[in-house]
């Protein structure tokens, strides 16, 4: 690890850098001297040194706060230490003002200059890991995440960013594996509360008393193994957002719960008695239609309508058939590095293939596809072959909208599609369709369908 | 084969150099030879500090090293230290031919205390792996007991062994079996 970490050496006097130098070298670093402030420039330049020790006093040329200055112009993260035999507390604030670390005068004791170093380091190692973790978070849930091209998700996008800085209740519905989390992340980190917490509670997953422990948080001794008081994940979704997804799964006393929760924002723990208070933006999301719900009384009418404050409906991957080829590309691009696999797209037919598709599991299912074809392609590019696999069992559409046109026009858009699918082959177009050869004969003559 | 050469350097203790002989023959493969001993360099004295500047004792050290020489440690009883640094127990060019050690701050009598042979001896031995160890491309080690930790001050040279931890000691193995390297 410390050889990560390049150190410089910047003293007038040989003796010094030298013999410095001899000894943060043996501690493992990669240490380089310069006789003068020019020189340290120039070496900064190219090389990222973690520390640089600075002599403040050079005679000629730049002193050791303009060397700090210049090297600070090049290299603004790096860490200065500024080295004096003619301490004042003067100099001291000036080099401190000017943005040094630290300020040492030497001689010191070993000790004190290792512990400095180490932990000069510490700190710089935490910062770069925080800088990639940042960096992966915001590459995580940036909005330009959710790929599209379709005028309908395009403006959820935008409605996600006119909603993002409101408290207001948001209700995601959607098809399994539409992006619904997505969606909800793409709301709370846009918003002004992406710094606090975004807590995910798979509603579903859980039964009714674990999901309320879960939800509320309990009291020591609440119940058999409460050994302790734990907080909720409301309790730890305060000042940010709570994602409860599948709401329309939970039972008609959390459904109670919960409608207190969304009216006054606070709730008693599990065995408490004493009401916690949270600023919290609640996010529900469902698969299944809550007005329906409601109507055949599974869900609380006053719930629902607390809930769909404002309502993101998302259309299944099937009515955005142009964000395919778009989701593929990205997914196989994704995929591919995430495995290291060198695949670097994907062909023509191969993506006629994935458009034709009815996608019962949405994107989420599209990506599991890709993943799958990636880990079996053989080629630089997935084909036609990569999917051969996928035309043996072909998706059935889970929630067909019937078109709004004449039953006529559905007949015949039947026999056409039917057709199409067995290659013009008649016989196998009326089997398929469950007619006789002549009455598809007949209904061909009808509605003028040349084949 | 090129020696291992081990020098006195002032005034030191007659049996230390056997002691730092012992140490030396434990751990290193090489014939151990002893040079004259040297005076101390009058340009190493820094009389503002009333120390000497180990730089220039491993400079003179360079001076002196025989032609067949490996590594030439010198031993040495005055206080060592460099320019930012209020004193050192030793002082290796890393991974190069020349050390030096100090026993000055290794004797209890530096800290007030009585004289303790044996303990002066442990000590000895302990720097003197250290400081040939960095001549042999070791770096500090995080291990308390093993001769290659840092030690900043003395109850760090005393929390430590006379030998390598297993990581370290495999190391100089390697450095003295592996066909690349160069001993």
């Amino acid at each position: 690890m410390k050889k990560n970490w390049p150190i410089l050496v910047v003293d007038d006097e040989d003796v010094m850098c030298e013999s410095m130098g001899a000894w943060l070298r043996e501690d493992g670093y990669h240490v380089d001297t310069a006789p003068n402030g020019q020189k340290a420039v120039e070496l900064a330049k190219c090389m990222d040194y973690a520390i640089c020790f600075v002599d403040l006093k050079m005679p000629g040329g730049m002193d050791g706060i303009e060397t700090m200055m210049e090297i600070h112009r090049v290299r603004p993260e790096a860490s200065i230490i500024i080295i004096t035999a003619y301490a004042t507390v003067d100099t001291a604030i000036q080099a401190m003002k000017e943005g040094a670390q630290e300020y040492i005068v030497k001689p010191c004791n070993p000790q004190e200059i290792s512990m400095l170093v180490s932990r000069i380091l510490k700190l710089k190692k935490l910062q770069s890991e925080n800088a990639i973790l940042r960096k992966k978070l915001n590459r995580q849930y940036r909005h330009y995440d959710i790929i599209t091209k379709n005028p309908r998700m395009e403006e959820i996008l935008a409605l996600t960013k006119d909603v993002a800085d409101l408290r207001s209740t948001v209700l995601i519905r959607g098809e399994s594996g539409t992006g619904k989390e997505l969606v909800a992340r793409a709301v709370h980190f846009s918003g002004n509360r992406a710094e606090k917490p975004f807590i995910v509670v798979s509603c579903a997953a859980l039964t009714e008393t674990l999901l309320e422990s879960e939800l509320f948080g309990y009291e020591k001794g609440a119940f058999t193994g409460a050994a302790a008081q734990t907080k909720g994940k409301f309790e730890m979704a305060n000042g940010g957002t709570i994602f409860l997804d599948e709401i329309g799964d939970i039972s008609p006393k959390l459904q109670a719960d919960l409608l207190r929760v969304l009216q006054e924002r606070r709730f008693y723990r599990v065995g408490g008695n004493q009401e916690v208070e949270v600023d919290v933006r609640i996010i529900a999301a469902t698969n299944k239609d809550l007005a329906e719900e409601v109507q055949a009384q599974k869900f609380r009418e006053d719930l629902y309508y607390r809930l769909n404050v404002i309502e993101i409906h998302l259309p299944p991957l099937r009515q955005r058939r142009e964000d395919i080829p778009l989701l593929a590309e990205h997914f196989v691009q994704h995929i591919s590095s995430a495995l290291g696999r060198d695949v670097s797209g994907i062909s023509a037919a191969a993506l006629k293939v994935l458009i034709a598709y009815d996608w019962p599991g949405n994107v989420r299912e599209l990506e599991n596809v890709i993943e799958r074809a990636i880990v079996t392609c053989r080629n630089g590019m997935l084909d036609e072959q990569d999917f051969s696999w996928m035309q043996r069992n072909p998706g059935q559409p889970q929630n067909w909208e019937v078109p709004d046109v004449s039953l006529g026009e559905l007949e015949r858009r039947a026999i056409v599609a039917a057709l199409e699918r067995k290659h013009g082959n008649v016989k196998e177009a009326s089997t398929a369709l469950g007619i006789d050869r002549s009455t598809l004969y007949d209904k061909l003559k009808r509605y003028e369908i040349v084949h | 084969m090129n020696g291992l050469y081990l020098v006195a350097i002032g005034n030191v203790p007659a049996q230390a150099l056997d002691w730092v002989e012992d140490a030396t023959a434990e751990w290193f493969p090489l014939p151990i030879r002893r040079l004259p001993p040297l005076a101390i360099p009058a340009s190493a004295y820094d009389a503002k500090r009333g120390q000497y500047q180990s730089v220039e004792i491993m400079k003179m050290l360079v001076q002196h090293a025989p032609r067949d020489a490996s590594r030439v440690l010198g031993v040495t009883d005055v206080d060592l230290a460099i320019p930012m640094l209020s004193f050192l127990f030793g002082q290796a060019q890393f991974d190069g031919p020349i050390a030096v050690v100090s026993l000055c701050r290794l004797h209890q009598e530096f800290y007030g205390l009585p004289p303790e042979e044996s303990l002066l001896r442990e000590r000895t031995a302990k720097e003197v792996l250290h400081e040939l160890g960095h001549t042999f491309g070791l770096v500090h080690c995080s291990e308390p007991t093993c001769a290659m930790s840092l030690a900043t001050h003395i109850e760090l040279v005393d929390a430590k062994a006379e030998q390598y931890c297993t990581r370290c000691g495999m190391r100089l193995v390697q450095r003295f079996t592996s066909k690349e390297a160069t001993v």
